[in-house]
């Protein structure tokens, strides 16, 4: 196809990253992410929805290791997607346009899902 | 509003995307939706204090609890929807694969929301 066959000068391998482009890559790899977060939404909601042994099973799955780190990989997703999610809607009202305000929103959102995520661990752990 | 573009160039599908504002607005409209609706989901799961079968199935049998997660399922997969048809138009350059994978994420977001919809009333209704 044409569209192939033409050389790209080097982007990606050059361009500094800064925290406007980091965010912006996470917001969207966040998004992906959650999306297969959906679809366990749904395999988890069948489980239930099949009775109590195949939702048990799906439940010990959760349990272990591997299934709270991933448990925890989609919480951490979802509050940064929310946060950046927020950033990005005041963007589209016009608000926080300039270079300061979007450094300054930027580590709020960061500062943000990291305070909730720990939030949500402890009081996942029984606390509060 | 004015179509700057001869009735031929719209044929073969040149100009302007024609859905691409409705787009832009269902995925704004998704997500503000979804910023009470994901937190009260994220809360109400770290409420349900065991995570077992009767208890998740006590919890979602409340009128309430189902409307929410009805509706959070809804907007949760059309978000999803959206926000994956852009990574694709994105990131794919050759048409026909551009077009199968457009058709099948549309396929089989709408297939995971319906299970999961239905999943939702299923338990709904079932008796203990």
């Amino acid at each position: 196809m044409a569209d192939d066959t033409r050389p790209l000068s080097p982007h990606l391998q050059i361009y500094k990253p800064q925290l406007t482009s980091v965010l912006s890559i996470t917001h969207r790899g966040t998004g992906a992410f959650l999306s297969v977060g959906a679809f366990f939404l749904t395999c988890w909601l069948l489980a239930l929805a099949d009775g109590a042994e195949h939702f048990a099973k799906i439940q010990a799955h959760f349990s272990t290791w591997y299934g709270c780190c991933l448990l925890y990989a989609f919480v951490f997703s979802l509050y940064f997607h929310l946060c950046n999610g927020i950033r990005h809607l005041l963007w589209d009202v016009g608000i926080g346009l300039d270079i300061r305000a979007t450094y300054r929103s930027g580590y709020a959102v960061l500062a943000a899902t990291v305070a909730l995520t720990l939030l949500t661990l402890f009081l996942a752990s029984g606390g509060g | 509003m004015a179509r700057f573009s001869t009735a031929l160039a719209r044929v073969r599908g040149h100009g302007a995307a024609k859905s691409g504002t409705h787009h832009w607005l269902a995925q704004r409209l998704t997500a503000v939706a979804l910023i009470p609706l994901s937190v009260w989901f994220v809360v109400s799961l770290l409420a349900v204090t065991e995570m077992n079968y009767e208890t998740v199935i006590a919890w979602i049998q409340s009128p309430l609890v189902a409307v929410f997660l009805l509706l959070f399922i809804f907007a949760m997969f059309y978000h999803a929807q959206l926000g994956l048809q852009m990574i694709i138009e994105d990131y794919i350059k050759c048409k026909a694969v551009k077009i199968a994978s457009l058709i099948a994420l549309k396929f089989a977001v709408f297939f995971a929301a319906f299970a999961a919809a239905f999943a939702t009333v299923d338990i709904y209704f079932t008796t203990p």
